[in-house]
């Protein structure tokens, strides 16, 4: 099968996943996560081809691998799709199957697979827990299986054929499809508890948050394509295009017409990667069912936003605006949500927040250029953050075991003040996990974190945006600071309630994905040690190199400067330090010192969004709209037509139809008919003898006038 | 006055005075009877007028088979109506005054014609008008198709006599 | 000699008493009667036709004998009829006979 070919299929299983489950399969909860598992693991096997493939070949980047079919007639061209694997393409490919192979695997420990139908458990609502009775006659409160196992599967299979759509389309179009099908499965698996309001509304906010980015991303689709006349990114991003588009002057803020498609473009973007100020959406989407969809929205989906934005970055990086803005916001967002995510006590939105600021980071480096340093974190990062949900899923697990052994409801299994000491409960995903928060930290050396991370500051430096790399390195000492404090809280120290000590190891389902992706966020970085580190001229960076070769003009490497590295280095074992040092005496959120109210209320964005754009539209639709227009006016000339039409329609029917017509013409001719028949009736005697008097009487009357008038002639 | 006349005039008279009886007389027995008096006077006229076949076929045709019809017509439907009431019906009047205007009218408009006075010619020498008259009924050239549609109309009106007058409840006729 | 006069005449005469006889009869039977006197009037107005006119064009003649058959034909069907009724109805007066009206 020729590697295009190949290109093609990789998003078919999911797909075909998604429909067999949903219309087949969905009784039988092993036959539906074989399924999905299935497919997953045929898309692994042929992405994994596919990179492997790419590897060998040269240059890839002038010659990716590319197949094209024509799709809508326009006038007399044709819109072509197609697929494409660059060697960006080839990169996001590897992380996104492997991360995704993990998830459905994952997903058949996390929803208790095996486990017995829950007493109570209803279809919408988290499972809470089946009794059994052992053979001791022990009776135990043991977790108990999803109930909607098998939708589960299907939405993963559909969420799956999404991100691989995006990631092989060859245009912006195909792309967008798979970002809105990705779209609708985070409103789906976020509101997957359909049962809970928090689910329902943050469903609702999610999609309608990333609505708004999407909707702005469709302005600059449709503004690209009316420019160019494809969506295409080869042949976008070809010189003569390229400048075509930044001669338009749109009229729009002094904006050329490729930083204005640019800046629609990035908007997408924001809403899809929750940057600020489209970032609500992101904490409140972990009520889904922890967390693997939190997992797919914060390690994966969110990715896609940035791919996006680095897939567009030859159109980006044409406008200086553009690229200040882009630059601004990222920054800004990873600085911003690093600050929140310190107050959080929740083991999920701290992840939530530290992935948003993570995406900062990727968007920041892209504002200043850092092409390769971006997608690099962008690749770890996705890899590491993985890690790290799965990892804090196994928490939640294991705490609602405990949750489930004692009894007691009211204890939240996802506040990291009711852990603590998990370590040795569950030893698995706590070395796991501390690999994955190493990692984030960016702990030198050693971890992929590091690596990605030491590069955008890098950067920053070398190209001389100073406000960014200092911004940059507070968001990393934070990072570091935040990351300690949770593993310093939950895993740490002795255990603070009595279902942290009946906490247990989650089953081989869940460990083996943590354990394979702990691999990578260690290793992956190794691929990307730039060449020049401490002037030690070692083999040119791989992933400088492979990742590089996508844009047309090939990235320079930054010369070696100690400053960056220093920085580096100091901010993530600072933070590391300061978080282990401080929060290994803290024990409940009452002494924490940075429960601040503005940072635990997330600066009040909610608040603000709440009276600034919700109740304003709220208000518009329920009041104006609904109350004033709809019922008032209209309903009011409605109500003023009806009656009306009534009226015209009884007068005439009173008075025309009843009158003139049926009484005067239909009864009138009938009556007159009919009294002109009775009246002659009585001629038709039926007598024969007065027949032939009258006929007789007639023939004499008519002869006498003939004769007396034609007389003279006869 | 000759006797030719002498004799019209009696006959004339004799074959109104039974018309007028045929009309008015209550006796539908003697009605049928007058009419053969009528007839009779009527053949008489045709003997007078030298039409000797129509004066031998009135008299077998007319008198032997249709007055006897009537007559047996009259015994068939006499069962109630045993010549009580009227036999003439509330507007006789009205019929009488039509009958006369049309006479009236008929011999007004006579009147006026100038062949009124016509006489007879004589009768042509060694003219058999019995054979003339056989030969105009067979001839080709005359009126053997009337003849015969007549023949055909009097076998329709045969066969629908039988089947008007037929009673199907007395089924022994049949057979 | 007789002029053709007194045939006309005479044959009107028969032929009112004959239309009276038609119009003013109860019995069907009677009715029938005053037909035949008035289809006899007009025979006779034929046959003198014939003999005031040229005697050896026969047409008058052959005239008279296709009334006779019309005569027959008219008085079996006719009486036939009466008949018919009568069994039905059980009467031949004519003003009794008044099916045809509405």
């Amino acid at each position: 099968m020729t590697t295009e070919t190949l290109i093609w299929l990789i998003p078919l299983p999911p797909a075909l996943a998604f429909f067999l489950i949903v219309l087949f399969t969905n009784k039988n909860k092993a036959l539906s996560h074989s399924v999905g598992v299935g497919a997953a693991v045929l898309s692994w096997l042929a992405s994994m081809v596919v990179f492997f493939r790419a590897l060998g070949v040269e240059h890839l980047g002038e010659h990716p691998f590319v197949s094209s079919v024509n799709w809508l007639p326009t006038g007399d061209t044709w819109f072509k799709i197609g697929v494409a694997i660059d060697p960006l393409g080839a990169a996001v490919l590897f992380f996104v199957s492997i991360t995704i192979f993990m998830i459905f695997l994952y997903s058949v420990g996390y929803h208790n697979f095996g486990q017995p139908k829950g007493d109570h458990d209803r279809a919408g609502l988290p499972p809470h827990g089946a009794t059994v009775t052992d053979e001791q006659g022990h009776k135990h409160t043991v977790p108990s299986v999803e109930p909607m196992y098998s939708r589960f599967f299907a939405f993963l299979g559909l969420f799956a054929f999404g991100m691989y759509t995006l990631v092989v389309s060859d245009n912006l179009l195909t792309m967008f499809v798979g970002w809105e099908i990705m779209g609708l499965c985070s409103y789906l698996l976020i509101g997957f508890w359909y049962g809970k309001p928090s689910a329902r509304a943050a469903a609702i906010k999610a999609f309608m948050t990333t609505r708004i980015g999407d909707v702005f991303m469709l302005l600059g689709i449709a503004f690209l394509y009316s420019a160019t006349g494809t969506l295409t990114f080869r042949e976008i991003f070809t010189e003569e295009m390229l400048q075509h588009l930044v001669s338009i002057d749109p009229h729009f803020l002094g904006l050329t017409g490729a930083g204005l498609i640019g800046l629609l473009l990035f908007i997408g973007t924001v809403g899809k990667s929750a940057q600020w100020p489209l970032h609500v959406w992101l904490p409140d989407a972990m009520e889904g069912p922890t967390p693997v969809s939190a997992m797919i929205h914060a390690a994966t989906m969110v990715s896609a936003g940035v791919y996006a934005v680095i897939r567009m970055f030859p159109l980006l990086s044409l406008d200086h605006n553009t690229m200040t803005v882009v630059a601004f916001i990222g920054t800004f967002t990873a600085i911003f949500a690093a600050t929140i995510a310190v107050a959080q006590n929740d083991i999920k939105r701290v992840l939530a927040y530290s992935t948003i600021s993570q995406l900062g980071f990727m968007i920041a480096a892209l504002g200043i250029g850092a092409y390769v340093a971006a997608a690099f974190h962008l690749i770890t990062h996705a890899f590491f953050k993985a890690l790290l949900f799965l990892g804090s899923g196994s928490v939640i697990h294991g705490m609602e075991h405990g949750v489930l052994h004692t009894g007691n409801h009211s204890v939240d299994p996802q506040d990291m003040f009711n852990m603590g000491g998990l370590r040795k409960k569950m030893p698995i995903t706590f070395w796991t996990f501390l690999i994955g928060g190493f990692a984030l930290s960016g702990f030198p050396l050693l971890t992929a974190g590091f690596w990605s991370k030491d590069e955008i500051l890098a950067d920053a430096w070398a190209n001389g945006h100073l406000v960014v790399f200092v911004t940059l390195a507070l968001a990393a000492f934070m990072t570091a600071f935040y990351t300690m404090r949770q593993i310093t809280l939950t895993f740490l120290g002795e255990p603070r309630t009595k279902e942290a000590e009946h906490a247990q190891e989650t089953p081989w389902t869940m460990t083996v994905p943590l354990m394979v992706l702990s691999v990578f966020a260690i290793g992956y970085g190794w691929v990307g040690i730039p060449e020049n580190f401490l002037n030690l001229q070692l083999a040119p960076s791989w992933f400088h190199e492979f990742v590089g070769g996508t844009l047309a003009e090939h990235p320079e490497v930054i010369p070696f400067n100690p400053i960056p590295l220093i920085v580096s280095l100091v901010v993530a074992l600072g933070g590391l330090l300061l978080g282990w040092l401080y929060y290994r005496n803290v024990n409940s959120a009452k002494e924490d010192f940075f429960q601040i109210p503005l940072l635990k209320n997330k600066y009040y964005f909610d608040e603000a969004y709440q009276v600034v754009f919700i109740k304003p539209v709220i208000w518009l639709s329920e009041v104006f709209t609904y109350k004033w227009l709809d019922q008032g006016l209209i309903d009011g000339i409605l109500h003023f037509f009806g009656p009306a039409t009534g009226g015209i329609g009884g007068f005439i029917r009173q008075y025309i139809d009843l009158k003139v017509i049926n009484e005067f013409i239909g009864d009138g001719l009938a009556a007159v008919t009919q009294e002109t028949g009775r009246t002659l009736r009585p001629i038709q005697t039926g007598r024969i003898q007065q027949y032939m008097m009258l006929s007789l009487v007639i023939l004499a009357v008519v002869g006498a006038l003939l004769y007396f008038m034609l007389g003279a002639g006869l | 006055m000759t006797t030719a006349q002498i004799i019209f005039l009696v006959v004339a008279a004799v074959t109104l005075v039974s018309a007028f009886m045929v009309v008015t007389t209550r006796n539908l027995i003697h009605a049928a009877l007058w009419l053969v008096a009528t007839l009779f006077g009527v053949a008489v006229t045709y003997a007078l007028l030298n039409a000797n076949f129509l004066a031998v076929v009135q008299v077998v045709v007319y008198i032997g088979a249709i007055a006897i019809l009537f007559i047996f017509a009259v015994m068939l439907t006499r069962k109630e109506m045993r010549d009580q009431g009227p036999q003439l019906n509330s507007a006789w009047w009205i019929s009488a005054l039509l009958a006369v205007l049309t006479f009236g009218g008929l011999v007004g408009m006579l009147w006026g014609w100038k062949g009124m006075d016509t006489l007879a010619s004589e009768m042509p020498v060694g003219f058999d008008s019995v054979s003339a008259l056989g030969d105009a009924l067979i001839s080709p050239n005359a009126f053997v198709l009337p003849f015969e549609v007549a023949s055909v109309l009097l076998l329709a009106a045969l066969v629908g006599a039988v089947y008007v007058a037929f009673n199907p409840r007395s089924g022994d006729s049949r057979k | 000699m007789i002029p053709l006069s007194w045939y006309l005449i005479f044959a009107a005469g028969l032929f009112s008493l004959g239309l009276f006889g038609v119009l003013a009869r109860r019995n069907a039977v009677a009715i029938l009667l005053g037909v035949e006197l008035m289809l006899n009037a007009v025979n006779i107005n034929l046959a003198a036709f014939w003999r005031y006119g040229n005697v050896t064009d026969m047409t008058g003649q052959v005239f008279a004998i296709i009334v006779f058959a019309v005569a027959a034909a008219e008085v079996a069907v006719g009486l036939a009829l009466v008949i018919s009724v009568y069994r039905s109805r059980n009467t031949v007066v004519a003003d009794e006979i008044d099916m045809l009206k509405w």
